[in-house]
This record gives structure tokens, C-alpha cells and sequence, in this order.
């Protein structure tokens, strides 16, 4: 059998296909907002024989043959639960969405929490703050790891920090020194969020914004406690779908 | 039949009024007319609800003809029995959609719940034909932002009467809740010329009580197994218990529990039997707001009871007739009402106990707290609740929401992971 796991997230699509207990397949696209024109030319026919969906385009698949759907929250606990066993809490920083889940030494789920309703302290809002540095969303972590001082980022809004980063540039501020201070935002939110759960065994950090090397440094320092980021951390949730798909088709029938 | 000289007699936005019925309307049947297996008692409701701005509407101008008053509240504090003893009519007013915030603004800041901006909205709007065919509106001081709000509201409606209210469960807060019901009293016989005497109390408090009873009865039948009847159908019976006539009201909802107890009788619900139950607690829903229910009930899980001002807080106790006495009468209308464990009391600890209590008599798997944005009471009690609840065993999910439809999305990955939690 081959299960496909697909995360259909607000930044990127992420597709996984397991066989045997194997991962045989990874794949991350952009989102470009026609997800008819990407899932084709993602799934070719014949590409798997059940497949389970997550992320906010989730229900794309809602009437589809061998298809079922289930939130973030159990495709990432599944996902991470997959490579780390025993009692752990997870931290999931995406492209709209930030959560944090408890898991018990059986792995499940004991408590969840997300954030509210707007997109501060997410992917997104990294990406609109690297744009207003003119800096790469890839080297963005790294230069403010180079800061030796963080300028403060006091608004919560992803609108109005931009143009708090904007003022603080022409005061002059150094670049990095902004940067720290966008990374600190935002790891000030994520941990409110973890705290809410609360750190039981390991923290697993997973989502687009864990291959932020800035984030997952910060977070071991507010937290005081070990970070740790799976490789392909990206791929948390497509690869819960995929691990879940077995029972899932089984439940279905 | 159409009720447009009515309505614009009543000094409604005519286009902006039909058009928020046509909202209404078609998400009405969206929501509630597509569910399967539906009670056939429903039917009572569907049709008061064609007409909660129509035929309803028009029986309030009636009795003004006839000489008596429609007396409009925001509140289950406003005993529904002073006025009834009065011969006046009790209704619940407009506030459960995002309607008219943008002229709600002028007065109230934009963070500010959207319970109240909604109630100034349908006002300034002119949409709400509750309000506008109401002879006295009263407000009641429980959260700051509702107290502030009403020094506003003064100046827009003809007639607002302000009911001060206890903050602590105390002796001093008892007397406090005491004076304000026999301040009250006064201002009702201003109004409506009539004298509350010991018979026509007994009579109103009959006829109240058999209404919540009629509401309690339902609140058990949802206790068995699959569920006899959905939560968004018995949000809307916990609504409507606001504007519709009471007797009708507790004839027809006896009704349907007949026929509910012959479904549980018969093993038919509307629910699988193995659905998630879930308990929906905190803030209130007032008409047309049935996000959450729908969400919740959209994804497999069914909702067992209603722990909200549109719900047991509301409706609970009944009001023990005894004694011979005015006095008397009004001692235990007082004793019925200082059981209401609103957020706005410090500290809250009944309404742990209530919801409890609630999970376990109707078997709820797990407690959805319901917080309206910047509601600062219920939503800072439901984290103490939160912690005491998990604490028992009794999942939770703290959801902060408002009246738009922008975080549907946000919500339903909530609340599917919360019932896939329920699940596990």
C-alpha cells in the first residue's frame, strides 16, 4: 500500500508518500493558489492508493475516493510522535498559524492551543518583516544571529510593526540589531503559547519557520529548556497524514 | 404578509432591515433546515422564526393598541416576572449579529465586545424592531463595558431605566439585588398605571416558572444517548425564550419533549452514538448567533447543553411561590435571581460547580468555552475554569470569538482537533 500525506498549508504544500513503513517520496511546492493545477501535477495518477489531508485546504479532498482529512493538530502530533516517542510537547510555527501540543507517553493528545485569530507571531509574519529589511526569508535567522544588541518590536500587528521596523531603520538601527528584535517578537509569542501546554520531556519544533536558525536558538534561551528541530521539520504534518492513512482507510471501510 | 407599514411605522431601514432578513433567512435554512432527522416539534420554531420580525412584531403593536407595554432588556438579572405582573410584554432585544458597527464606533471603541457594539448597531441602524417597539429598554449594570455603554444608549432610544446590580455574593449584595427589583417595581407601575399585588405576582411567576421548567425538561432529554435533538436547534429554543410569548412558548417546547421522550424511547436521535458530547459554556448567543453549534455540529460531535445566559444561567431556578405577602413574593423572586452565577460576581466559584455538574448529568465529553472577544469577565474565568476542569478530567477548548464570519476557518481547525481530542 502507499499512503499519501498532504499538507495543504497557507505558504507551501507539502506532499509525503510512504510505502511499507518507508518514506519513498517528499515534496514542498509554493503555494500558488490554484490547488486543482498543483495537486494534478503533485499526485500523478496511480501515485497512491489512500491518501490523508491536513492543513487549512484540507477540504479540497473532502469528496474525494480514498481520501479523508484531519486537522494540523493530529497530523503534526502524529508526524512528530513518528520520530520521537515518550512525552513531549510540540511547537508548530507555520505560515498563518502558531500551536502548541501536548503529548502524553502514549502520544496522545493532551492539550492544544493556537493563536488568535491574526497572523503576527507566524511564518507570514517573518516574511512580511524580512521584506521590509530587504532581506532574503532564508539568511533572515542567521543575520540576527549576528546582532549584538535587539532594537525592541513592540506592535502586534503585522501592519503596524512593519512600519515600526521602517521608523526604527531611518533612526538608525543597524539591520541585524531590527532583526533580533522581529525574532524576539515572535519567539515572545510562541512561548506564551508553550507555556499554556507546558513543557513536559522534549520540545519538538516543527513547521517553515523551525528552518529559521534565529527562532530555534531563541527559543532554547527564553525557555531554558532543549529545543529540538527534526530534520525536515517542514514536513511534520504530511508525514502524520501519511503514518495515519493505514488505520484511517481501515476505519473508512 | 408584508409588515412593511408596520416596520416603517416603527421608523425602521426598510431596505437595510429586508436585507438583513434575507440574511437571516437563508442562513437559517443553510444551518438549521438542512439538519437530518430533525424533531417534527421543530416546526413550531422554524415558523416563529419567520416571523420574530413579523407576526411577533405585530402582536406587540396590537397590545400597545390595547393599552399595554413592551418592556425591552439585554438581561436574564431583568425579572421577566415584574413584568408580567404588570401586564406588560417581555422581550429580549437585538444583538447577535455584526450589524451597524461601523456607526456603533461613533459612540464605543472599536475593542470593545460585540455583544454591545451589535446592540447599538441593530439600534443606530434602525433594523432591530424589538427595540424600537419597546416603551421602556432596560439596561443593567453587570460588565463595564454594558454599564458605560448605557450613558450612551440614553441618548439614542426614548426611554432607558438603569438596574444597578450586586457585584459580590454577599448580604450587602442581596439587599442591594432587593432594592433594585422593589425600585424597579415603581418604575413598571410609572409606566404601565398598575399596582403588582400579591395576586397577579403568583399569576406572572406561574407562568415563568412553567417556561423554565418546560426548558429543563428538555435540558434532561438531551441527557440520553444518541442525542434526541441537535444543539443548534436547542440554542434556538434557549433564544427565542426571550421574545416569544410564554405560554405559547411552554405549550409548544412540552410539545416537542413528548416527542422527544418517544425518540429516546426508541433509540432515534440525531447524533451517532458514539458522537463526541460536548458542552458549550461562557458568554451568550443571542439570535442570529449560531457559529460555534454549527461548526461543533458540522464535525461530528453533538452539543448536550448550554451552559450561557441563552441557557441553564439563564433559565436554572424557578422562583418558589410562597408566603402570603408582597414582601415575601419578592424575597423569593430575589432568592431565585441571586442564584445566577454570571462572571461579573468576584469570586465565581457556583459556576464551576454548574458546569460540573452539567458535564456529568448530560454526559458531556468535554467543555467548549465560548468567550466573545474583549469579554473580559467570562474569558478571564475560563482560564481559572480551564485549569480546574483539565484538572478533573474534563477536556477543554477556551475559544475567543466574535460575531464575524472571517475566522470560520481558524475556528473549525480548532474545534475538528479539540473533537479529535474527545476522540482519541
Amino acid at each position: 500500500m502507499r499512503y499519501a500525506g498532504f499538507d495543504l498549508g497557507s505558504r507551501t504544500l507539502k506532499l509525503v508518500i510512504m510505502e511499507d513503513d518507508k518514506l519513498v517520496w517528499q515534496q514542498v511546492m509554493p503555494n500558488q493558489y490554484n490547488f486543482q493545477k498543483q495537486v494534478q501535477a503533485m499526485l500523478p495518477a496511480g501515485s497512491y492508493d489512500y491518501l490523508v489531508a491536513t492543513g487549512y485546504g484540507r477540504h479540497y479532498f473532502d469528496n474525494w475516493q480514498n481520501a479523508a482529512t484531519i486537522s494540523e493538530i493530529k497530523a503534526f502530533a502524529a508526524g512528530v510522535n513518528y520520530i520521537h516517542s515518550g512525552e513531549l510537547t510540540i511547537l508548530d510555527i507555520g505560515g498563518q498559524d502558531t500551536k502548541a501540543i501536548s503529548l502524553d507517553n502514549r502520544g496522545k493528545i493532551k492539550k492544544f492551543v493556537m493563536n488568535d485569530k491574526c497572523a503576527a507571531g507566524t511564518g507570514r509574519f517573518l516574511e512580511i518583516m524580512a521584506a521590509a529589511l530587504n532581506l532574503e526569508i532564508a539568511e533572515f535567522g542567521d543575520i540576527a544571529l549576528t546582532a549584538s544588541y535587539a532594537e525592541k518590536i513592540n506592535s502586534m500587528c503585522t501592519v503596524f510593526a512593519e512600519s515600526e521596523v521602517i521608523s526604527t531603520l531611518s533612526r538608525g538601527a543597524k539591520p541585524a540589531d531590527v532583526a533580533l528584535g522581529i525574532h524576539n517578537s515572535i519567539v515572545d509569542r510562541a512561548c506564551g503559547l508553550v507555556r499554556k501546554v507546558g513543557i513536559n520531556g522534549k520540545l519538538i519544533f516543527v513547521g517553515g519557520v523551525a528552518r529559521n536558525s534565529a527562532v530555534a536558538h531563541l527559543l532554547q534561551k527564553n525557555l531554558d529548556s532543549e529545543v529540538i528541530v527534526p530534520p525536515d521539520a517542514q514536513l511534520m504534518g504530511a508525514l502524520g497524514c501519511a503514518v495515519l492513512a493505514d488505520k484511517m482507510r481501515e476505519d473508512a471501510i | 404578509m408584508s409588515y412593511h407599514k408596520m416596520w416603517a411605522e416603527l421608523g425602521l431601514n426598510l431596505e437595510a432591515h429586508d436585507q438583513l432578513l434575507q440574511v437571516l433567512s437563508q442562513g437559517y435554512q443553510q444551518l438549521f433546515l438542512s439538519q437530518e432527522n430533525r424533531p417534527t416539534g421543530m416546526q413550531y420554531l422554524d415558523f416563529v422564526m419567520s416571523e420574530i420580525h413579523g407576526l411577533r412584531i405585530q402582536e406587540l403593536v396590537d397590545a400597545q393598541k390595547a393599552g399595554r407595554k413592551v418592556v425591552g432588556s439585554f438581561c436574564v438579572f431583568v425579572p421577566e416576572e415584574l413584568i408580567l405582573a404588570v401586564d406588560a410584554i417581555s422581550v429580549g432585544l437585538c444583538t447577535g449579529a455584526e450589524v451597524g458597527f461601523d456607526l456603533a464606533e461613533q459612540y464605543l471603541p472599536r475593542n470593545t465586545c460585540a455583544l454591545i457594539k451589535s446592540s447599538f448597531g441593530f439600534k443606530l441602524g434602525k433594523m432591530c424592531p424589538y427595540i424600537e417597539a419597546s416603551d421602556l429598554i432596560v439596561g443593567e449594570n453587570t460588565c463595564d463595558g454594558k454599564k458605560k455603554s448605557y450613558e450612551h444608549l440614553k441618548y439614542l432610544v426614548k426611554d432607558l431605566y438603569v438596574m444597578d446590580l450586586p457585584q459580590m455574593k454577599s448580604e450587602a449584595g442581596k439587599a442591594l439585588l432587593k432594592a433594585e427589583y422593589l425600585r424597579f417595581m415603581k418604575r413598571l407601575e410609572e409606566l404601565t398605571g398598575k399596582t403588582i399585588t400579591v395576586k397577579n405576582l403568583k399569576e406572572a411567576i406561574e407562568i415563568v416558572n412553567a417556561k423554565r421548567l418546560s426548558v429543563a425538561r428538555l435540558a434532561r432529554l438531551r441527557a440520553a444517548s444518541p442525542a434526541p435533538i441537535s444543539g443548534l436547534d436547542s440554542l434556538l429554543i434557549n433564544q427565542i425564550f426571550f421574545n416569544e410569548n410564554p405560554q405559547r412558548f411552554t405549550e409548544n417546547i412540552n410539545i416537542l419533549c413528548d416527542e422527544l421522550e418517544a425518540r429516546i424511547e426508541q433509540g432515534t436521535g440525531v447524533a451517532k452514538p458514539d458522537a463526541p458530547r460536548i458542552l458549550v459554556s461562557g458568554c451568550p448567543m443571542a439570535v442570529p448567533n449560531w457559529k460555534l453549534p454549527a461548526i461543533v455540529e458540522q464535525n461530528g460531535a453533538v452539543i448536550v447543553g448550554e451552559e450561557l445566559c441563552t441557557g441553564e444561567r439563564g433559565a436554572r431556578w424557578l422562583t418558589e411561590i410562597k408566603g402570603e405577602t408582597l414582601e415575601e413574593l419578592i424575597d423569593s423572586l430575589v432568592e431565585r435571581y441571586w442564584q445566577i452565577d454570571c462572571a461579573v460576581f468576584t469570586p465565581n466559584t457556583d459556576r464551576l460547580q454548574s458546569i460540573k455538574k452539567m458535564v456529568q448529568e448530560y454526559q458531556a465529553d468535554g467543555v467548549l468555552q465560548y468567550n466573545l472577544q474583549f469579554c473580559q469577565p467570562y474569558t478571564i474565568e475560563s482560564g481559572l475554569y480551564e485549569t480546574e476542569l483539565e484538572a478533573a478530567g474534563i477536556p477543554v477548548l477556551n475559544i475567543e470569538t466574535d460575531y464575524s464570519q472571517e475566522d470560520m476557518g481558524q475556528l473549525s481547525t480548532r474545534i475538528e482537533a479539540f473533537i479529535e481530542r474527545l476522540k482519541q
